[in-house]
C-alpha cells in the first residue's frame, strides 16, 4: 500500500515535471536558435514561445511603428514541417505570406505609418505523421532597427 | 480494488488535463476579427475532411506588447532628449515590498534603463541595472540578471548596442522564465509598468510644447493601438488580485485613448529587390484635441505616480 502511494508520488511528480521541462527546453530553442537569427536587427526582448502540432494555427497581434524597420521571424522545432505564416492588417488584406517565399522563416519590412498587424502561423501536416502528428516548439521573435 | 483503479485513472486523467493546459502556456480562443475573415485568404490545406477535422483545434491568440527596449528606441527616434530628472529614483527602490510593485517597478526601471542607454548615460545604465536586478531578484526570477551579465554591461559600457541587446536579454529571461512556471500574468505586468514609463517619459517631455505635428505626441497616440491587447491578456488573468488591479488603470487610459480616432489608410505592399525589405505604404490621421490630450496627460502622471511613490 505504501509503495503504491510513493509510486503514485513520484508518477505525479514526473507528470508534473514535464511541461517545465518542455518548456525550457521550448525557451532554449527561441534563445539559442531563433533569436540569433534576428542578428543584425535588435531583439526587442520579448518571448513568444509555445508548444503547438502539426496542423495546429495561431496569430499573434503586434503594434508596429512608423519609420523603424522590423524583421519577423517564425521558427519551428527539427522535427516540424517549415512553419507556414502570413501578414495580415487590421482591414484583412494580406501583405505577405511565406509560401510564396519558399516558406522563408523571416520577413523584413518598414512601415509608413503605425498599425496593427496579425501574424498568421500554421504548422503544416506531414504526410507521414497523419496518425501520430508530431509536436515542437514554435517561436515568433521581433527584432528591428533604425531606417 | 477496481474503485481503487478507478480513482487512480481519474487522478490521472485530471494530470493529463491540466498538463494539456500547462504545456500549451497561452491563451486559446476563437477567430476574433470576423470581418477580416472575409477577405483574408485561408491556409491551403490538400487534406481530405476527416483528417482536417481530426487536426481542428482551437487557435490559439497570442498578444505582443511594446518592451521597454522598444517603447525608449521610438522615443529617441522621435525626437526625445535626455532629462535624468524624469525618471523614477533609484532610492524608490526600497519600498517596493509586494509582489505588484516590484513587478510593476521592474518594467518601470527597465524603460528608464533603455532610455538612459540610448542616450550613452554610462554611470545612470549601471545604476538601474543594478536596481532592475533587485526588482527581478525580489520576484525570484532566477537569473534573470545574473552578475555576469552586470559583468558583461560594465565590460561594454561604452558599446550602446551590446548595451541594448544585454537590456533584451534581461527581458527575454524574465518573460521566458515567468512562462515556465505559468506567472504570465506578472510578465504582463512588468510590461505594463513598462509601457506606462514609457508614456510617463514621453508626456514630461512634451510638457507645454504644442501637439500638433510634434512626433512625440504622434508616439504616445501610437500607443492607443496596443492598449486593447493589454486589455485583453489581463482580463484572461482572472484568479490574479494584481493584475486585476493594473487592469483597472490600463482600462481608465482605455476609456481617454477611445476618444482618439485613428484613420488608417490602406496598405500598398513594395518590396526592394536588392534589399529584400518590404515597405507598407499607408498613411494615417487622427483627431487628438488638446483637451483630451491632457487628460491623457494627467492620468498618466497620476497612474505612474502611484506606481513609482
Amino acid at each position: 500500500m505504501m509503495r503504491k502511494g510513493i509510486l503514485l508520488i513520484f508518477l505525479v511528480a514526473f507528470i508534473t515535471g514535464i511541461p517545465t521541462s518542455v518548456n525550457a527546453q521550448c525557451k532554449q530553442f527561441a534563445k539559442k536558435t531563433c533569436k540569433v537569427g534576428l542578428n543584425p536587427y535588435q531583439h526587442d526582448g520579448n518571448y513568444h514561445a509555445a508548444l503547438l502540432i502539426e496542423g495546429e494555427e495561431a496569430e499573434l497581434y503586434k503594434t508596429f511603428y512608423s519609420d523603424t524597420e522590423y524583421r519577423i521571424g517564425v521558427c519551428g522545432a527539427g522535427n516540424l514541417n517549415a512553419i507556414e505564416f502570413k501578414i495580415v492588417d487590421s482591414n484583412g488584406k494580406v501583405l505577405y505570406n511565406n509560401k510564396y517565399q519558399d516558406y522563408d522563416w523571416k520577413w523584413d519590412f518598414r512601415l509608413e505609418s503605425s498599425q496593427q498587424l496579425k501574424i498568421v502561423i500554421k504548422v503544416p501536416v506531414s504526410e507521414d505523421t497523419m496518425e501520430n502528428p508530431e509536436e515542437g516548439c514554435v517561436a515568433i521573435m521581433f527584432g528591428f532597427q533604425d531606417e | 480494488m477496481n474503485n481503487k483503479l478507478l480513482g487512480s485513472g481519474r487522478i490521472l486523467i485530471l494530470l493529463a488535463i491540466f498538463i494539456s493546459f500547462a504545456v500549451t502556456g497561452c491563451k486559446t480562443g476563437t477567430k476574433q476579427d470576423a470581418n477580416s475573415s472575409d477577405a483574408e485568404e485561408e491556409f491551403d490545406s490538400s487534406l481530405d475532411e476527416n483528417t482536417q477535422k481530426k487536426f481542428q483545434t482551437a487557435k490559439r491568440i497570442f498578444y505582443s506588447l511594446p518592451s521597454p527596449v522598444e517603447t525608449a528606441r521610438i522615443l529617441k527616434q522621435a525626437g526625445a532628449t535626455y532629462h535624468e530628472d524624469i525618471l523614477n529614483p533609484i532610492d524608490n527602490s526600497s519600498g517596493y515590498i509586494t509582489n505588484l510593485s516590484m513587478a510593476l517597478n521592474l518594467g518601470i526601471y527597465t524603460t528608464d534603463l533603455s532610455y538612459a542607454s540610448l542616450f550613452d548615460q554610462t554611470q545612470v545604465t549601471l545604476n538601474y541595472i543594478e536596481v532592475a536586478k533587485k526588482m527581478a531578484d525580489g520576484l525570484n526570477i532566477m537569473d534573470a540578471i545574473s552578475e555576469s551579465t552586470i559583468q558583461r554591461l560594465e565590460d561594454n559600457i561604452n558599446n550602446r548596442s551590446i548595451i541594448i541587446d544585454i537590456i533584451s536579454e534581461t527581458l527575454l529571461n524574465s518573460s521566458s522564465y515567468l512562462s515556465e512556471k505559468g506567472l504570465e500574468s506578472t510578465a504582463t505586468i512588468i510590461l505594463v509598468g513598462g509601457w506606462v514609463e514609457g508614456l510617463y517619459i514621453a508626456t514630461s517631455l512634451v510638457g507645454d510644447d504644442p501637439i500638433k505635428d510634434n512626433d512625440i505626441v504622434q508616439r504616445i497616440v501610437d500607443q492607443k493601438l496596443s492598449v486593447d491587447f493589454m486589455v485583453s491578456l489581463l482580463e484572461e488573468a482572472t484568479d490574479d488580485p494584481d493584475a486585476q488591479s493594473v487592469l483597472n488603470d490600463v482600462k481608465d487610459l482605455k476609456v481617454i485613448f477611445d476618444k482618439i480616432k485613428i484613420t488608417q489608410g490602406e496598405n500598398t505592399v513594395e518590396t526592394d529587390p536588392e534589399t529584400n525589405v518590404t515597405t507598407l505604404k499607408s498613411s494615417s490621421s487622427n483627431n487628438l484635441t488638446k483637451k483630451v490630450y491632457y487628460e491623457l496627460a494627467s492620468k498618466v502622471n497620476e497612474i505612474r505616480n502611484s506606481y513609482t511613490l
